[in-house]
């Protein structure tokens, strides 16, 4: 007797949409299973990672404040990922995009700059996010260099980039030699939803991300040749389909979605430039892109589920000293579920009896 | 006859979920016999000679070997036994000479050295020379089917199966391995032949067994029916006579290739030389030739995949198109079927409509401002339907739900209902059902007598032969000059197939050569 996956005639969308829901489960299963050998209660630890932070409203504006970031990202990737373009560099694009914003906040400080600030720090984020993903896009169309290496390195430049500049030029003098900038003036602050909470603009900029993915993927010939490209790349060519066009376009796009994303969270929740300002988002936001389908409604439910892993880590560090890197193994545990669960759309499970006796 | 036969299946069934592939077949080879199988793509050959080659593990039902009940595990016990196969889709490695990959084959008990010396004697005792030394990406395709008959061979099988073996050979390869089957059979080897050439399996086979959806509709002896009659068992119904319009006007070049050059973009691909031809409004110009002479390069030169550095090499309606884009081809009125269904001309894994879209977002409105027009592609989808008798399940399913022969409909409707005034089709009814193939050969006669030019590259000579006015041969990337239809015998085609030179005298030499060896 033996178990194998056999080829479905056609895929199965009921596990499409389900799959991911296995995903959780299993997920769920797991670290059930890690809290008890790290002597913990599985019941009371899943309590404080899934429950606990929906209960009060501290904590869920805290989930969207960290889901803007994600879903913005992960909104980009979905669009290289369709293409079979592999952006896994989206961490750096988000540090880049954070310190070009931020060099205008630094530079008009203390001036009376008016209202005209933000809205450029925003564009210049997008703008360095987008040509720093194209460094490598143009290094796959034009030598063939692997996009997945190049991108993935580069996220390593702009960090120590980015650590470079607030130990060194950009410093606080005022700031007691902490590597950091001034806090940014108010015209360079991303404006709050709510007076006394941390909800801001952020999270309205992630909803029209994901209205103008649905779009783009659902009623425009770019979005239909973004997912020919990567569903069928000869056929995308006999349509008349530039892949490497498309691999420049949603590199630029994701890119600058990360940039967007770096600098709004800069000039919102953080407030000055530091290192440290993003725990992972870039490489998170990968995650949410496979766990939301690579569809942008789905990548808004899955960026909320994971922010709520982010925030029920940080709680269940406080309240049962779980060390908070058992958040990023749950991630990963997750993502290895997700991607696994998505074999059974086209495949499913089959027991061969080895005897060809008939049933 | 008496004794038993030397194999048998019983009440043989496969099942793929609620589909039956194979639905309690019964069936007996015996020794020394050429037993066809024929049937219609999706009848169910496949799958029962993989069975019987333990490739695939039947639902219900026995397979006797020499009497006794026998399971197999997969090909290997299958050949220990004394199954041989021969596939229609060579399994060598390009990069690897012919001992190497008959090496690969073999169980490797014997040195390479005795294997080698083995494989030149069966090579030589068969009349099927091989030189063991030469890498295969240099040989033929006649040549690499021998690859797969000598390996085949040299397990001394007791029973070998050949699937489709000539839709690859010439005319004349195809006879020469006619004169090996008749002497393997001498020798009293059973064989098992699936094809749906009628004419061959009447001169060739000593029992037929048809198949129709899965199911044994009959076994005869093919010698004493007549083409037609096996037909209709193979296809269940009488199958439209395809018509060409009568008094076909030609008018206008629409489509002029002058002196095309290609280099090839891999390696073993073939390079394409002084291609010309002429091609007028209302005519339908046929390009014959085993595959793999240039005939993939050709259309991607002609529809713009790859692109040519003299504008001047393509002409389309009058207009230089050897630079352009296969969009802006298709703009000034040209249209294309590639030869692969699945991932060339249509997405798999994408709707009807959004395959529609895929060749149509150029000239077709369905495209404003940017946005698909949902409507517009739903309504190609339903013309196609309705105008080329596509059957499916749903409104707009996946391409790779549908069968061969309906996506090839739609994909050929797709195109036409573009109203194209040239038309560039690679195989179109290769791997496609009788019927099915009917209604797209008049779809093309349709066509041209509407006043399009039509390009029509197939490895079927009988296609060519019922619908073109003129066929050219390509040989090693080279063209030949277009000979019309009613002059283009089967010896002359063959001849230019295999390379021969298309001097005159030389043909007329050869063809009586021919004749008086046959």
């Amino acid at each position: 007797m033996q178990l194998v996956l056999e080829k479905r005639a056609e895929r199965s969308n009921t596990i499409a949409l389900v799959s991911p829901l296995i995903a959780i489960g299993l997920t769920i299963v797991t670290m059930s299973i890690l809290f008890v050998i790290l002597g913990k209660n599985p019941i009371s630890a899943l309590g404080v990672y899934f429950i606990d932070p929906l209960t009060d409203s501290y904590s869920l504006q805290e989930i969207a404040v960290k889901a803007s970031p994600l879903v913005m990202i992960a909104i980009g990737l979905s669009l290289c990922y369709l293409a079979n373009a592999w952006n896994i560099g989206a961490e750096g694009q988000f540090l880049v995009g954070a310190v070009a914003g931020s060099w205008l906040a630094v530079k008009t400080q203390g001036t009376d700059a008016g209202p005209w600030v933000l809205p450029a720090m925003l564009l210049l984020g997008a703008a360095a996010g987008a040509l720093y993903a194209l460094i490598p896009a143009i290094c796959k169309v034009r030598f063939g260099a692997s996009e997945i290496l190049t991108s993935l390195m580069l996220v390593y430049v702009a960090d120590l980039f980015l650590d470079y500049l607030v130990r060194g030029p950009w410093r606080d003098p005022k700031g007691f030699n902490f590597p950091t900038t001034a806090e940014f003036d108010p015209v360079a602050t991303v404006p709050l939803l709510i007076e006394t909470g941390r909800l801001h603009l952020g999270a309205v900029i992630a909803l029209v991300v994901v209205a103008a993915g649905t779009v783009l993927l659902g009623k425009t010939i770019k979005g239909f040749e973004i997912r020919v490209v990567g569903a069928a790349p000869r056929a995308a060519r006999f349509g008349g389909f530039n892949s490497n066009q498309l691999i420049l376009l949603t590199f630029a796009i994701s890119g600058a979605l990360a940039g967007l994303a770096g600098i709004i969270e800069v000039a919102g929740p953080v407030g000055h430039l530091q290192p440290g300002i993003s725990p992972g988002y870039g490489f998170t936001a990968i995650i949410v892109a496979f766990l939301g389908r690579l569809n942008p409604v789905g990548i808004l439910i899955a960026g909320l589920f994971l922010a709520l892993t982010f925030i029920g880590g940080e709680q269940a560090q406080i309240a049962m000293k779980i060390p908070l890197d058992v958040t990023k193994v749950f991630q990963g545990i997750l993502l290895f579920y997700v991607l696994a669960c998505d074999s059974l759309i086209l495949y499913r499970f089959k027991l061969i009896y080895a005897s060809a006796k008939v049933a | 006859m008496g004794g038993t036969p030397l194999l048998q299946t019983v009440g043989l069934t496969k099942r793929y979920g609620t589909f039956l592939a194979n639905d309690a077949i019964d069936i007996e080879i015996w020794p020394q016999q050429i037993h066809a199988l024929l049937g219609e793509n999706g009848a169910g050959k496949s799958t029962l000679v993989k069975t019987i080659y333990g490739l695939v593990q039947p639902s219900e039902g026995d397979m006797l070997w020499q009497g006794e009940k026998m399971v197999l595990s997969g090909p290997s016990e299958a050949r220990s036994r004394g199954i041989g196969m021969v596939f229609q889709h060579f399994s060598l490695f390009d990069n690897l000479t012919v001992a190497e990959n008959v090496a690969l084959g073999l169980d490797g008990r014997e040195s390479f050295k005795d294997m080698s010396a083995r494989l030149e004697e069966v090579s030589n005792v068969y009349g099927l020379p091989l030189d063991p030394k030469r890498e295969v990406w240099q040989l033929s395709v006649g040549e690499r089917q021998r690859i797969e008959i000598v390996r085949a061979l040299m397990q001394n099988p007791k029973f070998l199966i050949l699937d489709e073996p000539t839709a690859v050979l010439t005319p004349q390869e195809a006879d020469q391995l006619f004169v090996v089957l008749d002497r393997l059979k001498a020798e009293g080897r059973a064989i098992l032949y699936i094809s749906h050439k009628l004419d061959e399996v009447k001169r060739l086979c000593d029992t037929a067994t048809i198949l129709r959806g899965g199911k044994k509709i009959s076994t005869c002896n093919p010698k004493a029916e007549t083409a037609s009659s096996l037909a209709r068992m193979m296809v269940g119904s009488e199958i439209k006579e395809v018509k060409a319009a009568a008094n076909r006007q030609t008018t206008v070049p629409r489509l002029v290739v002058n002196d095309l050059g290609l280099e090839p973009d891999d390696p073993h691909g073939v390079r394409l030389q002084h291609i010309s031809f002429e091609l007028k409004g209302g005519e339908i110009l046929g390009i014959a030739g085993v595959a793999g002479n240039g005939q993939d390069e050709l259309f991607a030169a002609l529809s713009g995949e790859r692109l040519a550095q003299d504008p001047g090499t393509v002409v389309i309606d009058g207009h230089a198109a050897g630079h352009l884009s296969i969009t802006r081809r298709r703009k000034l009125g040209a249209a294309f079927v590639p030869e692969e269904r699945l991932g060339h001309g249509t997405a798999p894994r994408m709707r009807l409509s959004e395959n529609a879209l895929l060749t149509g977002h150029a000239a077709s409105g369905m495209v404003q401002h940017g946005f698909v027009n949902t409507a517009a592609t739903l309504s190609t989808v339903d013309k196609a339907t309705k105008a080329f008798d596509v059957r499916k399940a749903k409104r707009d399913p996946e391409a790779a739900s549908l069968s061969g022969g309906n996506l090839q409909k739609f994909i050929v409707g797709r195109e036409i209902l573009r109203n194209p005034v040239v038309l560039v089709v690679s195989q179109p009814t290769w791997g496609v059902d009788a019927g099915a193939a009917a209604v797209i050969r008049q779809a093309l006669l349709d066509l041209a007598a509407s006043g399009a030019a039509v390009l029509v590259t197939s490895q079927d000579l009988d296609e060519l032969a019922e619908i073109t006015d003129r066929i050219a041969v390509m040989f090693h990337g080279h063209l030949s000059a277009p000979i019309p239809t009613s002059e283009a015998s089967r010896e002359k085609l063959g001849l230019l197939m295999g390379g021969a030179s298309l001097d005159q005298k030389n043909l007329d030499q050869k063809e009586a050569a021919h004749a008086a060896g046959a």
